[in-house]
């Protein structure tokens, strides 16, 4: 692979791109390492669909964000950049707020005003500042796919749990047999209510720092 | 470092080519998102008369169901020529009492009776609150109801569209035995049993509650002489 990399013409995957696109999985999860874009995780996973729709929202902001970005680096003038990405990050989101009412309209009313907080998703214009100013198109939109993906992972794993917990119920539809029901199981009332998404998103981050020591903290 | 010149030249050239994108998409988008409006309208005045929908056969199932529209104004009269599906209830409330329009839908079900749906528009704890009630054909007894909002709380507030707060609102009277319009009462601490002017209000959501009660009985009193006039027929 380094021999690759050494060549004029690095190969779209190359160690390095594929990089970028696993890190947020792990190590540099925007949700569970950054704690980044908490709000919008706790809002809309109260069940799969939504959880789905909204973490595929992020990732395309994120990834053709970036892209856009990285395209006009060296035109942006630095004393306007935060005003031109926040520009260029507002106009995606809108584009994909328009489509989801046009097209997914009862998932839209559900994401309610959380399609537009993507905006202010600090997962955004921390990617835009970090990558895509300073890095080639093709780099900058496998790093803004992979941290969409990396957020709406920790989305949709706790989707999966506030739902199947909450209301017995797997993107929609009921997995728990009636028989359960009748030896006197009662779905948990208090998962569908934010407070239990910050603790499974809590329950997530000790799991993945027990997994990997590298991210406790030393103080 | 760029120039000024630069600068103001780059951000007008970026705001208009990003101002003509997004027109472009919304223009495009507009017909498909309205009619998404329009079946939800049709699927929550369906709700009310307890006909369930799916957003495949919403409009087939309204041409069924809702067999006559009319627009009534505060004295119960008929408008004649006034088109009771697009009429705006937000705009209507704001007006003076005697200018409102006021929509109604006749819905003819299988057993051939007609149920009356009016519609709501109220004010909840953080935004509107609207709905649709239906009254049987005595024109007092409530045969279902159907709330949305647009943010209340979820968990308290936003409880009010949900079957548990909507249900027991059928067979409640909106008039007592002396003819008297009393509406329905949002009891806080729970309605007392087999009370029919009242409901149970919702655990920690005392302003949505009784902004909704207030809903009801502010949008149901517009129509109390056109009630009056059917009931008595």
């Amino acid at each position: 692979m380094s021999a690759n990399n050494k060549s004029n013409q690095e190969p779209l995957f190359s160690a390095k791109n594929t990089k970028l696109l696993k890190k947020p999985f792990n190590l540099e999860n925007p949700i569970t390492v950054q704690v980044l874009g908490i709000c919008s995780a706790l809002a809309v996973t109260v069940q799969m669909k939504p959880a789905i729709v909204m973490a595929l929202s992020v990732t395309i902001v994120t990834g053709f964000s970036n892209l856009l970005i990285s395209f006009l680096r060296d035109t942006i003038p630095a004393r306007i950049r935060i005003i031109v990405q926040l520009v260029v990050v507002a106009a995606l989101v809108i584009i994909v707020d328009q489509i989801l009412k046009a097209y997914l309209y009862d998932v839209s009313k559900k994401l309610s005003v959380f399609v537009g907080l993507i905006i202010t998703n600090c997962i955004l214009m921390g990617r835009l500042e970090a990558f895509a100013m300073g890095n080639k198109p093709w780099p900058s939109f496998l790093d803004g796919i992979g941290n969409g993906i990396g957020y709406g992972a920790i989305l949709v794993i706790v989707a999966f749990f506030r739902e199947l917990l909450g209301s017995g119920k797997i993107y929609g539809y009921d997995v728990i047999p009636k028989v359960v029901f009748e030896i006197g199981y009662v779905n948990n009332g208090l998962m569908i209510l934010p407070p239990m998404a910050l603790i499974t998103i809590g329950v997530i981050i000790w799991l993945q720092r027990s997994r990997n020591r590298e991210l406790i903290d030393k103080s | 470092m760029h120039s000024n010149r630069y600068i103001i030249v780059y951000s007008t050239i970026m705001v208009i080519l990003v101002a003509v994108s997004l027109t472009f998409v919304a223009v495009q988008l507009k017909p498909r998102q309205e009619d998404n409006i329009r079946i939800e309208k049709m699927q929550n005045i369906l709700a009310s008369a307890n006909i369930a929908t799916t957003v495949v056969n919403a409009i087939e199932t309204y041409n069924e169901f809702i067999t006559q529209t009319l627009v009534v104004n505060n004295k119960g009269e008929e408008i004649k020529g006034a088109d009771a599906f697009g009429l705006d209830l937000a705009l209507e409330i704001k007006k003076p009492v005697d200018q409102q329009q006021l929509p109604v839908f006749i819905a003819t079900l299988e057993d051939g009776k007609k149920y009356s749906i009016f519609p709501l528009r109220g004010k909840g704890l953080w935004g509107p609150i609207w709905g649709y009630l239906s009254l049987t054909e005595d024109f007092n007894t409530i045969y279902g109801v159907t709330f949305d909002h647009k943010g209340e709380t979820p968990g308290l507030g936003a409880e009010i569209n949900t079957d548990i707060f909507e249900k027991p609102w059928g067979g409640k009277q909106l008039f007592d035995q002396d003819g008297i319009f009393t509406s329905i009462t949002v009891a806080k601490g729970g309605a007392k049993p087999g009370d029919i002017h009242a409901v149970d209000a919702i655990s920690g959501g005392t302003i949505t509650s009784k902004g909704l009660e207030k809903m009801v009985k502010d949008c149901m009193l517009s129509y109390e002489v056109y009630i009056k006039n059917k009931g008595r027929i």
